[in-house]
């Protein structure tokens, strides 16, 4: 495999990590303001908290991640993509730092005022919709470059079909993919009052999923033809992406094996995604960046695997150990653990 | 004013509010971690107790810094554009590096701070903070080697607009690399101490005569004057540094024009339309010993200097902030130490201990001066001899909206925090979380 291709290969693994982890916390903060607004908060909150207090700086670093790791391997992007995104990137800061400031002032306050779970809940939705533009703009159509400038239209962007129906899917997937993972979560916590409310949003959530897709599907038939002959080559992709979505849904219909219906979920948005991504290739912004022109130098792309493969030799232990301890350890799950947690202690005390 | 100017400001708003955090974030684990270890040798539980809650507000302060630090990630790529395109192809590695540095503190701070009570052997948990010391030093390496770099830049060659014979680990040990680094380390670890300082000296000075807050004062105290003889030592190789590789900073710092030997230091003063220094005290030799450790060693001034490299003037000032209370803050810390071991009482009065509560604002001032000093003092440039700031800017025209949005946000943050930290410890003071910890040990005598 060439250098091009490992790198490209090397972000969209950890872009499809961030779509997985952060459309869960996402899709929980949702979940929390609506069952705080249906007056179900009692139900779940505990239980949300649990898992995303210990995860959610984590989950940022993915983000974090591919962001360097872009700019690291393919150089050009900074400046096509950065100049252009000045106003959609920065509003996307904001909103993440909004979220960012929940987790940092809830501990005190910030988790029972209701106007901070409703903005919890409202960047849930926004910052997928608002990031997920960044890949819409990678289609071409949105970018000019005159006179050395480059230039992002707006009314293009907002007018199109395309880029609504990509925002679409970005939200209704959030849910379902959270929703499915806190099914799976709330049912090792034998937690069933929980799972029962989750169940049923993963199961509602599930049908506009689809939709969303066909619809995308065939927007980018209309927006760019050429990406769209790309993704029917490797159709089947997106076939193998359907089958798992089915059986995801077979078994939280069923209400058995929710550990499995999550992980066919993650094959589900797996194919689905690298479908997509390996459809898109050689461009990174179609027709201005591909992966080959805008390369770094051979130097550094060394220089950079080598270091991804050392960092993973760090980080994937040490992922094991915070999943072993939150995720899979069966009484912290169910909270019979959380007396040791001081930030669950004070705020009964105060 | 045009984007460049707007986006310089964004960027200094950004990093002057993220420093704030970085900074207690580099340092406060390694205040932790000697709490904790103390406790634990010593059995001493007020000394737990100290791990545990620099601990719990330490976690507001790394949640606000990682809101800032990612908005900074993002705005070096929104606001200049043209820069990260050209390094990004010299200095990917220490920003990737950078962030797996900081993925691993993450992760293990996460699992320190929810599980205080999920081991059998304390000392286990004790280990945790290793890797979060480690992580947070190693993130504070990186990223200091990045903007290292943008003042000495090194390991390529620029031959007819192409980069050519590059080198990613001589781009990250470049010549500013190492006294950077080491004084961002010593001086981000005498910082933390001097904020919990400042916290344990409010309490005495209220009145509190809790055990608790004399030791907290007496570890941070004592911490805090060992590294500033290591910042104060470190900050003297910076100086030396800046004369060999950045004449034209050092020397507007000290506002020195004229080339010469036996060159005096020059603190304070005003600086006149025919740049002569009035008011200003002089040190005799004081610069030349600086630079060369010799009083008669020629330093180079900035009128052999080209006009349009003269970085603003205005850096004296900075300088003179950041090593006056450098030196403050060591002569007060030094004094604290050896009136506690001569038991020495002028430490217990009123206004000794309002001294000492001022250090820790004092020393976050001297950390912003520093690094304004030492950012303004490179201006022109955005990397040293090959790019200006102004080609570096973006062209968008909106960059004005957006510094006034993140001004907005920013300082939503900073009062946020303030009054978030407040509370927490107003709510639930020592005395009470050690009565609750008596509780339980009487339970399980029982």
């Amino acid at each position: 495999m060439s250098y091009e291709m490992i790198g490209i290969t090397v972000l969209w693994i950890f872009l499809y990590g961030y779509l997985i982890v952060a459309s869960i916390d996402f899709g929980a903060g949702f979940f929390n303001y609506y069952s705080r607004l249906t007056n179900m908060n009692h139900i779940m909150n505990d239980l949300i908290q649990r898992y995303l207090s210990p995860v959610w700086e984590v989950t940022n670093v993915f983000l974090v991640f591919f962001f360097v790791g872009i700019i690291g391997f393919f150089p050009d992007t900074a400046y096509y993509f950065g100049t252009a995104l000045l106003i959609p990137g920065s509003v996307a800061i904001i909103l993440l730092a909004i979220r960012g400031s929940y987790y940092a002032f809830g501990t005190y306050g910030a988790k029972d005022s209701k106007v901070y779970s409703f903005l919890y809940g409202a960047t849930g939705l926004l910052i997928p919709a608002s990031l997920s533009v960044v890949l819409t703009i990678s289609e071409g159509g949105f970018i000019t470059v005159e006179n050395g400038k480059v230039l992002l239209h707006y009314k293009e962007l907002f007018t199109n079909m395309y880029s609504w129906s990509v925002v679409l899917l970005s939200i209704v997937s959030v849910l379902f993919i959270s929703s499915a993972f806190l099914s799976y979560y709330a049912n090792k916590a034998k937690d069933f009052e929980a799972l029962q409310l989750l169940r049923n949003y993963a199961l509602t959530w599930a049908t506009p999923t689809i939709i969303a897709s066909v619809l995308v599907f065939f927007a980018l038939n209309n927006h760019n033809p050429e990406h769209f002959q790309n993704m029917v080559d490797v159709g089947w992709m997106f076939i193998l992406s359907l089958l798992f979505f089915l059986g995801a849904v077979y078994y939280i219909w069923k209400g058995e094996r929710y550990g499995l219906a999550f992980v066919f979920v993650m094959f589900q948005f797996a194919f689905a995604f690298f479908g997509y991504g390996v459809s898109h290739l050689p461009y990174l912004l179609y027709p201005y960046i591909n992966i080959y022109d805008g390369f770094t130098n051979a130097t550094m792309a060394q220089a950079l695997i080598i270091a991804f493969i050392a960092g993973l030799f760090l980080l994937i232990p040490s992922l094991y150990i915070l999943m072993r301890l939150f995720l899979f350890d069966a009484s912290y799950v169910k909270g019979e653990t959380v007396k040791a947690d001081d930030h669950e202690e004070e705020r009964k005390v105060g | 004013m045009e984007s460049v100017e707007f986006s310089r400001y964004l960027t200094m708003l950004t990093l002057s509010v993220h420093v704030v955090f970085a900074t207690v974030g580099v340092g406060i684990p390694v205040m932790i971690m000697l709490a904790h270890w103390i406790g634990l040798r010593r059995q001493d539980e007020h000394y737990l107790l100290m791990a545990k809650r620099w601990a719990r507000g330490y976690v507001i302060s790394v949640a606000v810094g990682v809101v800032t630090g990612t908005a900074i990630a993002l705005q070096l790529a929104l606001l200049w554009p043209r820069f990260m395109e050209f390094a990004g192809q010299l200095v990917a590695l220490p920003l990737f590096m950078e962030t797996f540095a900081f993925f691993f503190e993450a992760i293990f701070l996460g699992i320190y701070l929810y599980t205080w009570d999920r081991f059998k052997n304390p000392k286990h948990h004790f280990y945790l903070l290793a890797p979060v010391v480690l992580g947070a030093t190693m993130s504070a390496l990186f990223i200091t080697s990045v903007n290292a770099f943008m003042n000495t830049p090194q390991g390529f060659t620029l031959m007819n607009g192409e980069l050519v014979n590059i080198s990613p680990l001589l781009a990250m040990f470049n010549p500013a690399m190492p006294t950077k680094v080491a004084h961002v380390l010593t001086s981000a670890y005498m910082t933390s101490a001097f904020v919990l300082a400042s916290i344990a000296a409010f309490h005495l000075l209220r009145g509190n005569r809790h055990e608790y807050h004399r030791k907290g004062l007496a570890l941070t105290m004592k911490v805090g004057f060992i590294f500033c003889v290591a910042t104060a030592l470190v900050g003297d190789l910076s100086g030396k540094f800046l004369a060999e590789y950045q004449p034209e900073k050092l020397a507007a710092a000290e506002w020195h024009f004229e080339t010469e030997g036996e060159a005096p230091l020059v603190l304070f003063g005003v600086l006149t339309e025919e740049n002569e220094v009035k008011y200003g005290i002089k040190i005799p030799y004081g610069l030349s010993i600086l630079v060369h450790s010799n009083p008669s060693g020629v330093v180079t001034g900035l009128n052999d200097i080209p006009e349009e490299y003269h970085p603003p003037y205005v850096i004296h000032y900075l300088f003179d902030i950041m090593v006056t209370i450098g030196i403050g803050l060591t002569v007060l810390s030094m004094l604290y130490w050896i009136a506690l071991s001569r038991n020495w009482s002028f430490i217990k009065t009123r206004a000794f201990r309002f001294l000492l509560v001022t250090t820790g604002p004092l020393a976050m001032l001297a950390i912003q001066a520093g690094w304004w000093f030492t950012e303004v003092g490179r201006q022109p440039w955005i990397m040293r001899g090959f790019m200006t700031t102004a080609e570096g800017a973006t062209d968008s025209p909106h960059v004005w909206i957006m510094f006034i949005a993140f001004a907005v946000l920013y300082f939503i943050l900073m009062v946020g925090t303030a009054v978030v930290l407040v509370r927490m410890f107003k709510k639930n003071p020592v005395e009470r979380e050690l009565e609750k910890l008596a509780d339980k040990q009487r339970s399980v005598a029982r």
